[in-house]
């Protein structure tokens, strides 16, 4: 042990923090030129929202340092309360929380509001992180299984886990009706594969996904035929066992069950989910002043920067309000228009290198916990990442959900603040940790 | 830790994924910032507005100054749309005197494309000044509604409208075909207005705004460093003499036709008046012009809208005389000795065409006579000349040598819509009356100016011209100055030749034209002091009176002036014909009028209305 041990940035991850602050300073700016107009030009002016930003900058700062002083034990120990009491949080606000633009996801106190639900996410890695690192857990037993029970059994800890993150999902998307901030928590299935998840999972959800979007891009007789076809052919390449004849049977029936199920569910969507999916598929005409507004505004905004932008400032897709949510949601739009293809290529590889670094901290860990919660950082912010962007670039779905740091907003920036530094903390202390 | 040494590999399948992922966004960031530019231009659409700053229409003057055509204000009423809140839809219907159906079409159209509920359209088009106040007084009360000035033209002296010309709409076919035309653009329809269009128009400036989503202005886009400033048409020197126009358009008060004068030296025309005609300032305004242009299009009887001067083709009777005495001279087929018969008539053909009574002449008294028997002769001896053993030869020969006067050709002059006339050609009238079935001696009536002979009364003037020049002509033209440094194309600065060019064959037929006015067919029209040289003619009309011409040029040495003047239905030529062009002529030279008693019965003469006619000799 030495001296330094006490310092508050003893073992600190400099790189990460680095590019925090660099994020975190680009999205203020973007911030600025989104809302700036020439009535209002003082950075200070707190009733716009670069001069509010600002403020939760500080807050962020404050967070940060406070975060790097508690003792790295703490999180440790209280994230199966973090994980209670904002899940509680959760349920509460839809009752006690005050209705802003007809969300009920928000404690407000004057100008400012909080949402709990965005504080859930690194309550959930908290507890997650705890449950995996358990000595006696496992995430999907290897052993071989012959009985239902030992199935059961074995996949009991995988179940569990689901359930730590399905938990918050349900309650958000429920009781909140947040889209946005409940899918999130499906970014954790990447740091249960990380521990363990057969692979096979991921495989069925792609494949899935794939299914889905070709059902509802195709016609269903088409795709099973196809698929029929496919599973045919399979037999070229497969021995004609009985055994595999059976597998591959089941599986053509689960994926037509798949192609006719998608039909059925769309069907039941409600409307503006239809459209949002007609949207992003391109599927039947879409009206570009109504639904495919957002989506096309956003896209021509970032189309119309080039390679260097038009400039800090200049952007007049974004500064004359043809964007909505362009300092939220849409933030990445500004930074198309104004900073080109170059400014946005740099975002880009600024938020993966944040995350490749998490990755690799991550890996240096010699705690369980610390590890599998590095991993739950940096799916959430790869998760933003990829629907934030994906979606102002015509590749995702509208969800609305910030880009990490960047978006204008108090309790994401707060929320990812303190997930990222609670992770820096855990790195900072691997030292000291005698495993 | 065995377990996490196993699954560590993991961590490059996760990170490969990610890195993937960011590929692929910023792959399809390269496309849609560099590749596609269907972005850009929708973003220019979405905040870019081109507001056009119209240029000034040039001034037109006349030879010596005086203003022909100049500009005024007019004021448009546009609307935007989606600006327009808690409009008081009666009180404006009240204002612009329209219902709310009306009303509600308009706002419906400006909202449809290639209007856009964003962008500005016309509302009203040209408000009249009282609609214009009690517009401007109340307008804050409209939100969405602008009222925007543009120039229109105005016409200091009502004359010349043909001339002149008018400016309108443009048409949807024009606008589509020519980038610097945009709908509801105005341009020249006619007369000088469109055939210096180019010129007068001047240049559109573009002024490049900025506007947010609510299509509020924030500001020019780059400082301005993309507009264009308008710029001013060019204004144009006419060769038409005000003073002589509106005396030409007193004295052809009350009658159908045209009177043409071209200064021979130059071939500026010096006026062009077809009657019957109309105050240009009629064809001015939006609702206005509408309105009275089709009043003036109804009027079938009087067909005001009709340039006679440039449009109409008579035959041109006996004037044609002229032409057949300059070319059976030059082919060496008529002397000044040559005499031939006449017995009230062409004796070969059993007195057709027939003639008037009067002594056997020479060359020169053949003109004074114009007697039909005489070119009768003239042009079957072009015709059937020995040069031409096929006599379709010497007709195509007599053909050509025509049509290098000008009948039958486009002149080329700077008026649109150039009727050429009509010289039948051989091809013609072997379809006429088959290969074999026809002579010089079938078509003998061309001799004297009819059959299926036609000619302009542009064309008459320009033949005077090149009589007066003795062989050439420069292309007759109405503008000799285009802006400031007063530019003038070269094609009408180049002497085109006609077939003769010989002087003294002129003089010989000069010599006939003098005795015409002097003791001739027009001696009523004699100018005391001035040698006025002209010919009558008698254009035949199959469906009323005869039309009567009269050409003439003055004064005999240095020509001044050729001019053509056509009355219709009016019978023989000495009658009005002539004293008109004799009182024009009379005025250019002199400046000043020695016959008020002959200006004041010219005057007063109601053909159309067969009033104050003057009895008609014949002889
Ligand atoms: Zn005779």
């Amino acid at each position: 042990m030495r001296r330094d041990e006490h310092k508050l940035f003893y073992g600190v991850d400099r790189i990460t923090i680095l590019i925090y602050a660099l994020l975190v300073i680009m999205g203020w700016l973007n911030i600025y030129a989104a809302v700036y107009n020439e009535a209002h030009q003082s950075i200070f002016d707190t009733s716009q929202k670069y001069g509010k930003q600002l403020i939760w900058i500080g807050g962020a700062i404050a967070l940060a340092t406070f975060i790097l002083i508690i003792d790295a034990n703490f999180y440790t120990v209280f994230a199966y309360f973090f994980y209670g009491f904002l899940l509680l949080a959760c349920i509460a606000v839809p009752f006690l929380g005050r209705e802003v633009k007809g969300s009920r996801s928000w404690f407000r106190f004057g100008d400012f509001g909080i949402q709990p639900a965005e504080f859930m996410k690194f309550a959930t890695n908290l507890a997650l992180a705890k449950f995996l690192s358990n000595e006696n857990i496992e995430v999907e037993n290897s052993s071989r299984r012959t009985r239902l029970s030992d199935l059961i059994k074995n996949y009991k800890n995988t179940i569990f886990a689901v359930a730590i993150l399905g938990l918050p999902l349900v309650i958000i998307k429920l009781l909140q009706d947040e889209t946005g901030l409940a899918i999130v928590f499906m970014a954790f299935i990447i740091t249960l594969y990380r521990e363990g998840l057969s692979i096979n999972f991921l495989l069925f959800g792609l494949l899935s996904a794939l299914l889905f979007v070709l059902s509802l891009v195709m016609d269903s007789k088409t795709l099973i035929i196809s698929l029929s076809v496919i599973s045919l052919l399979s037999f070229v390449f497969v021995r004609r066992t009985r055994k595999n004849v059976i597998i591959v049977s089941i599986i053509l029936a689960a994926a037509s069950g798949v192609v006719l199920g998608t039909n059925y569910v769309y069907e039941h969507l409600e409307p503006h989910q239809k459209t949002r999916i007609d949207v992003l598929l391109g599927r039947g005409t879409v009206d570009l002043k109504k639904e495919g507004y957002n989506v096309n505004q956003a896209k021509i905004a970032i189309g119309s920067g080039g390679f260097f932008g038009k400039g800090y400032l200049q952007g007049t897709q974004t500064k004359y309000d043809f964007v909505p949510e362009q300092d939220t949601d849409f933030i990445f739009c500004t930074v198309g228009e104004e900073w080109g293809f170059l400014g946005s290529s740099i975002v880009i590889l600024l938020e993966l290198t944040l995350i490749l670094r998490v990755i690799f901290m991550a890996e240096r860990q010699r705690s369980d916990f610390s590890r599998i919660y590095g991993y739950g950082v940096a799916s959430v912010l790869f998760f933003h990442l990829a629907v934030n962007v994906g979606m102002t670039i015509g590749l995702m779905p509208v969800i609305g959900i910030p880009l990490p740091f960047f978006s204008y907003g108090g309790s994401s920036l707060w929320s990812f603040t303190i997930l990222l530094f609670i992770f820096i903390k855990l790195d900072a202390n691997r030292l000291l940790i005698l495993k | 830790m065995s377990k996490n040494a196993q699954l560590a590999d993991r961590k490059f399948i996760i990170g490969g994924f990610f890195i993937l992922v960011a590929l692929i966004y910023i792959f399809r960031l390269f496309y849609i910032q560099l590749v596609d530019d269907q972005y850009l231009k929708d973003a220019r659409n979405n905040a870019f507005r081109h507001r056009t700053e119209y240029p000034v229409r040039g001034y037109i003057f006349d030879r010596k100054g005086k203003l022909l055509v100049m500009n005024a204000q007019s004021y448009d009423l546009w609307v935007t749309p989606n600006q327009v809140k808690d409009c008081d839809t009666i009180a404006m219907c009240e204002i612009l005197e329209i219902d709310k159906k009306e009303f509600l079409k308009r706002m419906k159209k400006a909202r449809q494309a290639p209007n856009s509920p964003r962008k500005e359209s016309i509302f009203e088009k040209q408000l009249s000044p009282a609609v214009y106040a009690a517009l401007q007084e109340k307008l804050y009360r409209f939100k969405g509604f602008d009222v925007q000035s543009r120039t229109v033209r105005k016409y200091p002296r009502p004359i010349a409208a043909h001339l002149l010309g008018y400016v309108g709409e443009v048409s949807k076919e024009k606008a589509a075909k020519d980038p610097y035309y945009r709908e509801g653009d105005y341009i020249g329809v006619s007369g000088i207005e469109k055939s210096y269009e180019e010129a007068l128009r001047g240049v559109k400036g573009v002024q490049i705004v900025m506007v947010d989503v609510n299509n509020k202005t924030k500001g020019r886009y780059m400082n301005g460093m993309y507009d264009t400033l308008a710029v001013p048409g060019k204004a144009l020197f006419s060769s038409i003499d005000a003073e002589m126009q509106e005396y030409g358009e007193k004295l052809m008060h009350g009658k159908k036709g045209s009177i043409v004068a071209i200064e021979p030296s130059t071939g500026e025309i010096l006026c062009l008046v077809s009657n019957p005609s109309y105050d240009p300032n009629l064809l001015v305004g939006g609702k206005l012009r509408a309105k009275n242009y089709a009043m003036l299009q109804m009027d079938t009887l009087n067909v005001p809208l009709f340039n006679r001067a440039t449009q109409a083709m008579y035959p041109p009777g006996s004037i044609f005389k002229l032409i057949d005495a300059l070319i059976g001279q030059k082919d060496g087929v008529l002397k000044t000795s040559t005499v031939y018969p006449c017995h009230s008539g062409y004796p070969p053909m059993g007195g057709k065409p027939k003639c008037h009574a009067h002594p056997a002449c020479d060359l020169t008294h053949s003109i004074q006579q114009s007697c039909n028997s005489y070119y009768s002769y003239v042009f079957r001896s072009i015709v059937d000349q020995p040069a031409f053993p096929k006599f379709k030869d010497g007709y195509q020969h007599w053909r050509d040598a025509v049509m290098s006067f000008g009948p039958g050709t486009k002149l080329g002059y700077d008026i649109p819509y150039e009727k050429p006339g009509n010289v039948p050609s051989v091809k013609y009238y072997d379809k006429v009356f088959g290969t074999n079935g026809w002579r010089s001696n079938t078509i003998v009536s061309l001799g004297i100016g009819q059959a299926e002979l036609t000619i302009v009364p542009i064309q008459m003037a320009n033949v005077v011209s090149i009589i007066a020049n003795h062989g050439y002509y420069y292309v007759p033209h109405v503008i000799k100055g285009v802006g400031t440094e007063k530019k003038l194309d070269t094609m009408y600065t180049r002497k085109h030749y006609a077939y003769v060019t010989d002087h003294q064959i002129y003089e010989n037929v000069i010599d006939g034209m003098q005795l015409v006015v002097e003791s001739g067919t027009a001696r009523t029209s004699k100018i005391p002091d001035i040698v006025m040289c002209g010919k009558t003619g008698t254009a035949q009309n199959p469906h009323g009176k005869d039309h009567a011409v009269f050409v003439a040029f003055a004064p005999r040495e240095n020509p001044k002036i050729a001019i053509a003047c056509v009355v219709e239905n009016s019978g023989f030529g000495g009658t009005y014909a002539a004293p008109i062009v004799s009182l024009m002529v009379e005025k250019y030279l002199k400046g000043k009028i020695t016959r008020p008693d002959i200006e004041k019965r010219m005057m007063e003469v109601d053909i159309i209305n067969n009033k104050n006619l003057i009895p008609t000799k014949h002889h």
